[in-house]
């Protein structure tokens, strides 16, 4: 069990470091803040899932495996509300998104 | 229901039981139902138990969709030419419970790539780092999902 649950664990430790590090090239790379927002992201879902899942592999069945559940599922509700508050406040400021527009064809013919 | 559940949480989490930390226990249940009292969460039907089955059916599919695009951004963050098209989508979702375009806007926003600008009521505005992404969102397809989550 000991070597089966190390291999696991250390296989989604590294797919979560490997999106952390791909969500920090992003962060550098992406030209303005919205876009910057969207690599942020992939550290935020499967950096954050990925991470805490190896770890809970590593606790086994016990109560810390639980405990880290119930991080991984707040953090999953409060990280796109901090982001959507960001996001709304930088439009509110008058930040453009440097972006074309698509609206929805039904409503607008 | 709330009480017993958040009764058992703090078993869960200290696994603790002498005094004193069970009466912290109570103490900090009945603060969080009082404050959850006076913000009007009774109000809705939030806590129905028969949501819990489809949230979480809703979960394992959103989660599917957090991967997908996961795998989209970290393409175009990695690819040398960096083929970013950014595009604001708007649209009218469906659902009309508050609680609703709350889960909606938060699962746009969750997934990588999609971003949730703002809410005006039904109005959605989202930014999409690729036009295609773009185009997703407004097919409807999440739209759908959540507003099947409340109808019986």
């Amino acid at each position: 069990m000991g070597m089966f649950q190390d291999i696991v664990s250390w296989i989604l430790l590294t797919g979560g470091g490997f999106f952390v590090l791909v969500g920090g090239i992003g962060v550098l790379r992406m030209p303005n803040l919205y876009t910057r927002m969207h690599a942020a992201s992939v550290t935020d879902t499967m950096g954050a899932a990925l991470v805490l899942g190896g770890i809970m592999v590593q606790a086994g069945p016990s109560l810390a495996a639980i405990k880290l559940a119930a991080i991984l599922l707040f953090l999953l509700i409060t990280s796109p509300t901090s982001s959507y508050a960001l996001a709304h406040s930088a439009l509110l400021a008058g930040i453009q998104p440097d972006a074309g527009r698509a609206a929805d064809p039904e409503d607008h013919p | 229901m709330l009480a017993v559940l958040l009764g058992v949480a703090w078993l869960l989490w200290s696994g603790f039981f002498k005094p004193l930390l069970l009466a912290l226990g109570a103490f900090s249940c009945v603060l969080v139902l009082i404050v959850s009292y006076r913000m009007h969460l009774f109000d809705t039907d939030f806590f129905a138990l028969r949501l819990m089955s489809r949230l979480i059916r809703y979960w394992a599919w959103l989660a599917r969709e957090v991967v997908r695009s996961s795998m989209e951004v970290t393409r175009v963050v990695l690819s040398r030419r960096l083929p970013i098209s950014p595009t604001v989508a708007e649209f009218d979702a469906h659902c009309e419970h508050p609680v609703d375009r709350a889960i909606l806007g938060n699962s746009i926003t969750l997934t990588p790539g999609t971003l949730t600008l703002s809410i005006d009521g039904q109005r959605f505005v989202v930014h999409a780092l690729t036009e295609k992404g773009a185009r997703d969102i407004m097919d409807g397809e999440m739209d759908r999902r959540v507003s099947q989550l409340r109808s019986r």
